[in-house]
């Protein structure tokens, strides 16, 4: 530790420790642009320069390394010259077109201004005026206001790991762009918005709906992927306006997906069921709650005789407070089929128990990992801030090896990639585990014996027996792969032989949430099960089964053949009315209180930010209120957090995997790509991440 | 008839003198078989390049024994010397014939350097618009690669070592040596923040010293003929000879290198003097980036580090401009600013925003639209570059500037209130 002097102040650092670090922890503020925490020192802009005794010119704070001794003055008439004098430099080709700028009133350019800056302008020369680029549906450039602080290039470079804007040209016509005129595709690119100082990236979707001092902010959780992203969700006039990353250093840092950002739009949408409507004579009508939910209650009586023939499919993107009511309704009426996994199609691992699908080591350990095998998944697509923590992982020298059925765009470099395109993925993970057990143990697995071992895989083996931190992971191909139950053991097998911890992936943001409340067929049918054996009756809640589920021709068809349907629905749509025969419309997560639960099993609960659209209602107040109309006991809460309180942690006994015999003769090695952007009826409904690229699976792919 | 051409230029009027043949003939790589029969330690070598007194020709005048001694040659890993051929600065054009016409000279030079700091590479990278020089170089290289003295275990010392030539695309920038390296890595040309120095964390990231071209070309005279001989050739603090470029308003422009020392205004009479029988108005003495001088205090000074610092100038690169009395001052600064506008990387800030906000004030003032606010202007913007920026260009952008108006504000003023100059017929 070395002792600094900051305006008289005596701070204590960490030799090396750059100078805006020490004063940022001394609450000793500089101004700066081109500085970021999460981003390399670039040291360009050079509004943080300070005086240090001793050197004949101003440093800047960014980039000087603190010794001991060292004497700064942050105020002192020397670094306020210098300041004001870059402050001055970077206004006189700014348009300083504030009222007509989105990032005013958040703009670090002005914040910084109303310190620094002079009220009148000494430069009476032309302007510099600089076209704009088409970035996409996601990010609106206005490149005039650009401070060329490189913050974008660099996310680029150094986070998103795609170099997708950067500076070309030079002296003062140097202009930030997309490389040859492309849009950017990254999935983390909204964070761009946020890194930009100045309003030359902004939100499109959020453009000249709001300014910043007029929004309500309202802290939640990110609701599109199982990491549970801090977010605040920024509203207007009861209305979603714009969601943005919370800072959360142990799951999301400063980042947010791009689906998690601006999948907000589907709140909004005109499809929005905003009342209840019920199929009489074969007609809809919109009816009051009480009429609708007597309908409800008047319909399922009738079925409940036979309630095998009743099956209940819940969206794991819902709260855990609305699942547990809802399997707590279901079980409550005596129906036991009850499922949330509408992307898995292998159930067959189900009769040795359910294994709780788990992030077993914490997000912002992930980083630390020396060697990650994932199995089926595209991971970058499938949970962004997952894959930014293993892509930190890898730029530190870890060690990354896929088991794909196809080649995907990974943003680092794997160390092995095998490619099961030819129908084999189980048998090449089959060979991973082979080599793993003629490497590490003598152990006999005859069920291996016809495998075939080759040195990529005996090189996977090697890197995570010799890795201390080795993570296996499952993806969500993996899990939609009609030998999910086949490739679970497998990877089991590699996990106990290598010594790696085994994980499976929870997809949606309540996945793992779904299994502490028992959302799961205990004793009923499966997803698969109730899709495929004609069920009479079906209570679908927060889904849409022809979208929701990959067995998507199925779902369509079971519900079109039963009796009575029940749609716990955000959206409206045509082909819902087509087979439904009641529309009960619900809170999407920004205008219900609930709670996530995260890939670690992190409970993070959030407040409603807005009223529900039109006559909508929080979920779990619907299902307390039909549990008091059909007289069932445990539905008195008056509040959100009553219903948490029940929740108790569910130790499900996990899977002993060593028990499970599998065969590997004949797998089904049929899977399902699903595109990042459809995977739920909200993100579906969001018109900018539709219009990326990504929207298309088969654009993601490489090649 | 004063002395000329002893080192860098000294086979310069022989007959295809860039040829390997005529180079050994004259001495050539005999030092560098010295090095590699081991005759002549690393350590011998930086003291006696320390006694000679050479300092970087390239403008900052740094010591290079002293450079070449912050190299540990026994760390492990690769090493890099770099040679400095991007010569962008307005007025400079001496190394283009040390390449063209005495090229092998520069590759002993670069040989012997990166075996004293144990490099396994050495880069010559050269000014994009060099051609000739280029060819000329890569040439040299290639002859002596052909002849066993460059390569793999060279004339069975063990020693490997190999050059590479890398052409330019264009950009003054990339003669700071920073940005040289990114340039190399095939970067943008962008000058890097210091620390740290290119001595710890240069090319790829890894140990390298970077030299003008003309400095390492003398280092095989220095060792030939011994440290103190080149120091003799100079002056106290300034040792060996010079090379300096003379253009402007001479009636023979050309290079001539001279001793340490010279008089100015012998190397202007060598250079042919005033052209058409005029005066001497001023002179910028080291390249577009040192300060103007006027004749009397250039007339009176010699070609040295510490003659021309007290004259208030710098020696810079040695590139003489001679500006007869006819010359518009508010012309030439207009001239050097869209230089300095132009050529700003755009990394930072008020080197990118202050060179075009002083170029469009003076080109305004030379459109006889100046303002009488625009003097201040273009001092107080000078002094707001000056020192805020990431490396010299910034600062070499306002020293023209400056100098100009300590000395030719009246030439400004006649601009702003009569919109014209003082030559022009009223």
């Amino acid at each position: 530790m070395v002792k600094v002097e900051i305006n008289g102040q005596i701070v204590e650092a960490r030799e090396g420790d750059m100078l805006i670090d020490v004063a940022d922890e001394a609450q000793i503020s500089i101004p700066r642009f081109c500085y970021h925490k999460k981003l390399s020192i670039a040291a360009n802009c050079r509004m943080c320069l300070v005086e240090v005794e001793g050197a004949w010119k101003p440093l800047p704070a960014c980039a000087t390394p603190v010794t001991d001794g060292m004497k700064v003055h942050t105020k002192s008439a020397k670094a306020i010259a210098a300041q004001k004098s870059v402050m001055e430099f970077l206004l006189i080709n700014h348009p300083l077109d504030c009222p007509i700028c989105d990032q005013g009133g958040e703009c670090e350019l002005q914040d910084v201004a109303m310190d620094y800056g002079d009220d009148v302008s000494r430069y009476t020369e032309a302007k510099r005026i600089v076209g704009d680029r088409d970035a996409g549906s996601l990010i609106q450039t206005d490149m005039t206001r650009c401070i060329h602080c490189t913050r974008c290039v660099r996310f680029g470079q150094e986070v998103a790991g795609m170099m997708e804007l950067g500076a070309t040209g030079r002296s003062e016509w140097m202009e930030i762009g997309t490389y040859i005129e492309k849009s950017i595709t990254s999935e983390m690119s909204g964070n761009m918005i946020d890194l930009c100082p100045v309003g030359a990236l902004t939100s499109k979707p959020f453009r000249y709906s709001a300014r910043a001092w007029e929004l309500k902010s309202h802290n939640g959780i990110a609701p599109h992927d199982s990491m549970g992203s801090n977010i605040i969700v920024h509203s207007k006039d009861d209305e979603v306006k714009r969601v943005v990353p919370r800072e959360n250093e142990s799951i999301n840092e400063v980042w947010l997906s791009d689906r998690d950002r601006f999948a907000y739009e589907g709140i909004n949408s005109s499809e929005r069921l905003t009342a209840p409507q019920i199929k009489q004579n074969g007609h809809w009508i919109t009816v009051d709650w009480e009429t609708a939910l007597q309908f409800v209650v008047d319909g399922l009586k009738a079925k409940l005789t036979n309630s095998e023939k009743v099956g209940v499919l819940a969206s794991p993107s819902a709260t855990l407070e609305e699942l547990h009511l809802l399997q707590k309704l279901a079980r409550g009426l005596g129906v036991e089929n009850i499922d949330h996994r509408l992307r898995q199609t292998d159930f067959s691992m189900d009769v040795n128990g359910y294994q709780t699908p788990s992030l077993q080591t914490s997000i912002d350990a992930i980083e630390k990992s020396d060697s990650v095998l994932l199995i089926g998944s595209y991971l970058r697509k499938e949970l962004p801030i997952l894959n930014h923590r293993i892509r930190k992982a890898a730029l530190d020298n870890a060690q990354v090896h896929v088991v794909n059925p196809m080649s995907f765009d990974f943003n680092y470099k794997l160390a092995n990639e095998i490619i099961a395109d030819q129908d084999n993925l189980v048998s090449q993970l089959a060979a991973v585990a082979k080599a793993a057990v003629e490497i590490t143990s003598e152990n006999e697995q005859a069920w291996l014996d016809d495998i075939e071992v080759s040195d990529v895989h005996r090189q996977i083996v090697q890197s995570l027996k010799a890795a201390d931190k080795a993570e296996i992971m499952l993806g969500q191909i993996a899990q939609s792969h009609a030998s999910f139950a086949r490739l679970q053991k497998i990877a089991s097998v590699i996990a106990q032989e290598t010594g790696a911890t085994l994980n499976i992936l929870p997809m949606a943001a309540n996945d793992l949430g779904a299994h502490v409340v028992n959302c799961l067929p205990q004793k009923g049918k499966n997803v698969s099960q109730m899709l495929n054996d004609k069920l009479s009756v079906f209570i679908n809640y927060g889904i849409e089964p022809e979208f929701d589920c990959v067995e998507s021709q199925a779902a369509l068809n079971a519900m079109k053949q039963a009796d009575f349907v029940v749609n716990f629905a955000l959206f409206d749509s045509a082909s819902q009315r087509e087979y439904a025969d009641v529309l009960l419309p619900i809170a999407s997560f920004a205008e219900t209180a609930g709670t996530y639960v995260n890939a670690n099993g992190l409970k993070q609960s959030f407040k409603m930010a807005v009223e529900p659209k039109g006559e909508a209602k929080a979920g779990w107040k619907v299902l307390r209120v039909l549990g008091n109309l059909f007289d069932l006991q445990g539905f008195e809460q008056t509040h959100s957090n009553e219903v948490l309180a029940e929740v108790l942690d569910n130790d499900q006994p996990q899977i002993d995997f060593n028990a499970v015999q599998v065969e590997l003769d004949n797998a089904d090695e049929s899977y399902h790509m699903i595109s990042p952007y459809a995977i739920d009826g909200i993100v579906r409904r969001s018109p900018s991440l539709q219009a990326t690229p990504d929207a298309n699976a088969q654009l993601t792919l490489r090649g | 008839m004063m002395p000329q051409n002893e080192c860098c230029y000294r086979l310069n009027h022989l007959d295809r003198s860039w040829d390997i043949d005529v180079y050994m003939a004259n001495g050539g790589y005999e030092i560098w078989k010295k090095v590699l029969a081991g005759e002549l330690d690393p350590q011998e070598i930086i003291e006696e390049v320390k006694t000679s007194g050479i300092r970087g020709r390239g403008g900052a005048g740094f010591p290079t024994g002293l450079k070449w001694s912050f190299m540990n040659r026994l760390a492990p890993g690769d090493k890099y010397i770099l040679c400095n051929s991007d010569e962008g600065e307005p007025g400079t054009f001496k190394d283009r014939d040390i390449m063209r016409y005495n090229p092998h000279q520069l590759v002993e030079g670069m040989m012997i350097a990166g075996y004293v700091i144990g490099a396994t590479a050495g880069y010559n990278y050269i000014r994009g618009e060099f051609w000739e020089p280029y060819k000329r170089f890569d040439n040299a290289i290639n002859q002596a690669r052909e002849a066993g003295l460059l390569g793999k275990n060279i004339l069975g010392s063990g020693f490997d070592f190999d050059l590479y030539t890398h052409l330019g695309a264009g950009a003054y920038i990339c003669g700071e040596e920073t940005a040289l390296v990114e340039s190399i890595e095939g970067k943008k040309g962008q000058p890097r923040f210091k620390p740290p120095f290119p001595a710890s964390y240069g090319l790829y990231g890894k140990p390298t010293t970077i030299n003008n071209t003309e400095t390492l070309a003398s280092i095989p005279m220095i060792l030939a003929k011994g440290g103190k001989w080149f120091a003799d050739l100079g002056v106290e603090n300034a040792g060996g000879t010079k090379c300096y470029a003379v253009s402007g308003h001479v009636e023979k422009p050309g290079n001539f290198e001279v001793r340490m020392g010279t008089p100015f205004k012998d190397l202007l009479d060598a250079a042919g003097g005033i052209w058409k029988g005029r005066e001497l108005k001023c002179v910028i003495p080291g390249g577009a980036s040192t300060a103007i001088l006027p004749a009397e205090k250039a007339m009176a000074m010699n070609m040295d580090y510490d003659s021309i610092a007290k004259a208030g100038s710098f020696l810079g690169a040695g590139s003489v401009i001679i500006m007869d009395d006819q010359t518009d001052i508010v012309k030439v600064i207009e001239n050097l600013s869209h230089f300095y506008w132009d050529e700003s990387c755009g990394q930072c800030t008020p080197c990118r925003e202050g060179t075009g906000w002083l170029y469009r004030v003076v080109k305004r003032i030379r459109e006889g639209k100046g303002r009488p606010e625009d003097i201040e202007s273009l001092k107080n913007v000078s002094g707001k570059i000056m020192g805020n920026v990431i490396c010299g260009l910034g600062d070499a952008a306002t020293i023209a500037m400056t100098s100009a108006l300590e000395h030719y504000e009246h030439e400004f003023r006649h601009y702003i209130e009569h919109g014209c100059s003082i030559y022009d017929r009223q």
